[in-house]
């Protein structure tokens, strides 16, 4: 009996121990992986960084006049001015004919959600 | 344990035949007996506290360890816990009133160079003077090969410098890592900005410190890693600013002035939108200031002056507006009471003169500012009295430095008249004897035609009005508005209307000082202060031009009126748009209704 007991308790802290050991693998492995993840956040944070900078700069108002400026031609862009507000009701509908009739209507349920 | 007995027989019976007291044998082992027992109990409360002071010991030691190691170990990032980006190592960024950056931080490297370590001085030499033009040869080779064992070669590398240098492969020359400050814009609202440099340096880091405008005055701030993510947002507009910085470099050149300032303001929030100083200079290149060395060349001619904030001028009749707002709001006349501008006039021993000596005759208080008379005015002033008048100046801001958030504002010190005489005040009334700072104007504009209460200017963008102390009454901001739009569709500003916006205005020319005393002839500093729309006064805007001369109908010109106030027209037909200010027909002025019948 007393020997049963003995096997018994030695299995289990061979058991346990194997068991530690693995978490602890486990644990490592979690802690280099989320070193690298944390090394790609920084890196991509960098990144994001530096495009909004690069952003910014290439959508300098000065860069972007002399651009409009060049390409007026294929653009037209003019400094906008008082006269271009308009009014809703200035403009006209489309021609009655321009839409294609709407066929096959579907029945559907619409949810407040859905209208934004 | 055999208890030994206290009154052993043995003993006793021989006691007895001795004839001793048994008593004394009893009472003997009795003593021993507790003595045994006094040992034992010592013993073991012995043991039991030197378990406990082990345990106690072991405990101290413990926690003095920990402090220990914790005191002297590196700091580590937490890896095993969630973490944001709420902290962040690197100075904050500023973005204008929608987000648009105006100052970012960017990772760069720094060259340096370690001779000693260096296989082929000379070649690496040539190469990098090749790499960057600014570096001479000999020089470098004279630094390569002297005794210095570190020098800097360059404080910033672009990426493609870098690969440069690196493809040199010179082991002596070696990168360390830096962040410089980037404004991306430009020389777009560089005198706010103002500027960063590097603080401390060292191989593998460098402070970045703000040099002047917002990046000195927020320095803390920016600095504060709590604050990386927080972009420090101004209540500047980048495209009202960048439109703003056109127009009037474009006016400037046109009228042939040395220098141009702007400020729009919103009225109720205080918000600068746009703030304007001409010749303006690159953040990114900041150039070197005025040094004792140029002691000839004037401080204002510097690039780097603001003369938006730190110039302090005469701003002319632009200021009779304040007199006649207080006149009509303290009761002493109204819009169309008549005075009489007839001269000669004489205050403390000097005559009051009109523009170009015309003379006006019976003018109401409303076509005083029409016609801008200098008489006019000074006629108010002396009703209002001294006392008042520099009390009402005094709530409208103009006896403090702006409180703006720039270190320069401090620089922008009102010139006050030393003794406030009689005649200071009729002078002042139109505006000469007080020097302030555009942004003075507009504060005090602002104030006076938002309704009646006190705004003060800030370059952060605000939630809501300020609402501060009242200063006139809503119907006396009301008729100065009125006055204001009139002096642009009949009086010295009729180039500046824009149709639409309802533009309501006042013009100021005033003869420059001479650094030694007394004015010059030829040269002027032309204003024009405005508001619009005048039906919901909504922006002011300040347009200063220093020293401006057209040829206008065959003759040179230098009024405001010919000068400034064209080129604000032209700004706020481009900037009012841009703002999202619809044009919108102007309201009709109301004639009084009759009734027929009561």
């Amino acid at each position: 009996m007393r020997t049963l007991l003995y096997i018994t308790t030695g299995l289990a802290v061979m058991g346990l121990a194997f068991w530690a050991y693995q978490e602890n693998y486990r644990t490592q492995e979690a802690l280099k992986e989320v070193r690298k993840l944390q090394r790609e956040i920084a890196a991509e944070r960098n990144r994001l960084e530096i495009l909004r900078a690069e952003w910014a700069y290439l959508n300098r108002p000065d860069r972007l006049r002399d651009l409009a400026e060049v390409n007026f031609d294929l653009l037209g862009l003019l400094p906008m001015e008082p006269t271009q507000f308009g009014q809703v009701d200035q403009v006209s509908f489309p021609p009655a004919n321009s839409l294609p009739p709407v066929t096959g209507a579907v029945d559907t349920m619409a949810t407040t959600g859905d209208a934004q | 344990m055999i208890r030994t007995p206290l009154r052993p027989l043995a003993r006793i019976l021989k006691a007895r035949d001795r004839g001793e007291n048994p008593q004394a044998i009893e009472r003997e082992n009795l003593r021993l007996r507790h003595e045994n027992m006094r040992d034992q109990a010592r013993l073991r409360a012995e043991s039991r506290l030197f378990v406990l002071g082990v345990f106690f010991l072991g405990a101290f030691l413990a926690v003095g360890g920990r402090m220990g190691v914790l005191a002297n170990s590196d700091p580590l990032e937490p890896r095993s816990s969630v973490i944001g980006a709420d902290i962040l190592s690197t100075r904050a960024d500023i973005v204008d009133r929608r987000g648009r950056i105006l100052a970012k931080n960017l990772d760069t490297h720094s060259l340096y160079a370690q001779p000693h370590t260096m296989i082929d001085p000379e070649g690496a030499a040539q190469k990098l003077a090749q790499i960057f033009p600014d570096l001479d040869a000999d020089a470098l080779l004279e630094d390569f090969t002297g005794k210095r064992k570190f020098l800097w070669i360059k404080k910033k590398l672009s990426p493609e410098q870098k690969q440069a240098v690196h493809d040199i492969g010179e082991p002596g020359l070696l990168f360390g890592p830096r962040e410089m400050r980037l404004y991306p814009n430009g020389a777009i609202a560089a005198h706010v900005l103002g500027g960063a440099s590097f603080g401390r340096e060292g191989v593998s880091s460098a402070e970045v410190i703000g040099v002047a405008g917002v990046e000195k005055h927020f320095d803390d701030y920016l600095r504060d890693p709590a604050n990386g993510h927080k972009p420090l947002q101004l209540s500047l507009d980048l495209t009202v600013q960048a439109a703003a910085e056109e127009v009037l470099h474009g006016g400037m050149k046109i009228m042939n002035a040395k220098g141009a300032s702007s400020v729009l303001m919103d009225i109720h929030t205080g918000e600068i939108i746009s703030v304007v100083s001409l010749p303006d200079f690159d953040p990114n290149n900041r150039p070197r200031p005025l040094t004792a060395a140029d002691k000839d060349k004037d401080q204002s001619d510097s690039p780097l002056f603001n003369r938006a904030i730190q110039g302090v001028y005469e701003l002319g009749s632009t200021f009779k507006i304040f007199t006649a707002a207080q006149a009509v709001d303290l009761r002493l006349v109204n819009p169309s009471t008549v005075i009489e501008t007839k001269g000669p006039m004489k205050v403390g021993g000097r005559t009051i003169g009109e523009f170009q000596n015309k003379n006006y005759g019976p003018l109401s208080v409303e076509d005083i500012i029409v016609k801008s008379s200098n008489r006019g005015t000074g006629r108010l002033a002396l009703q209002i009295g001294v006392k008042r008048q520099k009390e009402f100046l005094d709530s409208l801001g103009f006896f403090q430095p702006t409180p703006i958030e720039m270190v320069e504002a401090s620089g922008g010190r009102p010139l006050l008249p030393a003794r406030w005489t009689d005649l200071s005040a009729v002078t002042i009334s139109y505006g000469h004897g007080l020097s302030s700072s555009p942004m003075h104007l507009a504060a005090g504009y602002a104030s006076l035609l938002n309704g009646g209460t006190r705004v003060e200017p800030t370059l952060l963008k605000q939630d809501g009005p300020q609402n501060g102390p009242r200063i006139v009454s809503p119907q006396t901001s009301q008729a100065a508005v009125k006055m204001l739009r009139k002096v642009v569709t009949d009086g010295t500003a009729s180039f500046g209307e824009v149709p639409g916006y309802q533009v309501g205005g006042k013009t100021g020319t005033a003869d420059k000082p001479k650094p030694r005393g007394g004015y010059y002839e030829d040269k002027v500093i032309a204003t024009f202060a405005t508001v619009f729309p005048a039906s919901d006064p909504k922006y002011v805007l300040i347009v200063t031009l220093d020293e401006p001369e057209i040829i206008g109908l065959g003759k040179k010109r230098r009024t405001a009126g010919w000068t400034a106030v064209p080129v604000t027209s032209q700004m706020i037909s481009r900037i009012a748009p841009l703002m999202g200010l619809r044009p919108v027909v102007e309201p009709a002025t109301l004639t009084g209704v009759t009734l027929t019948s009561q």
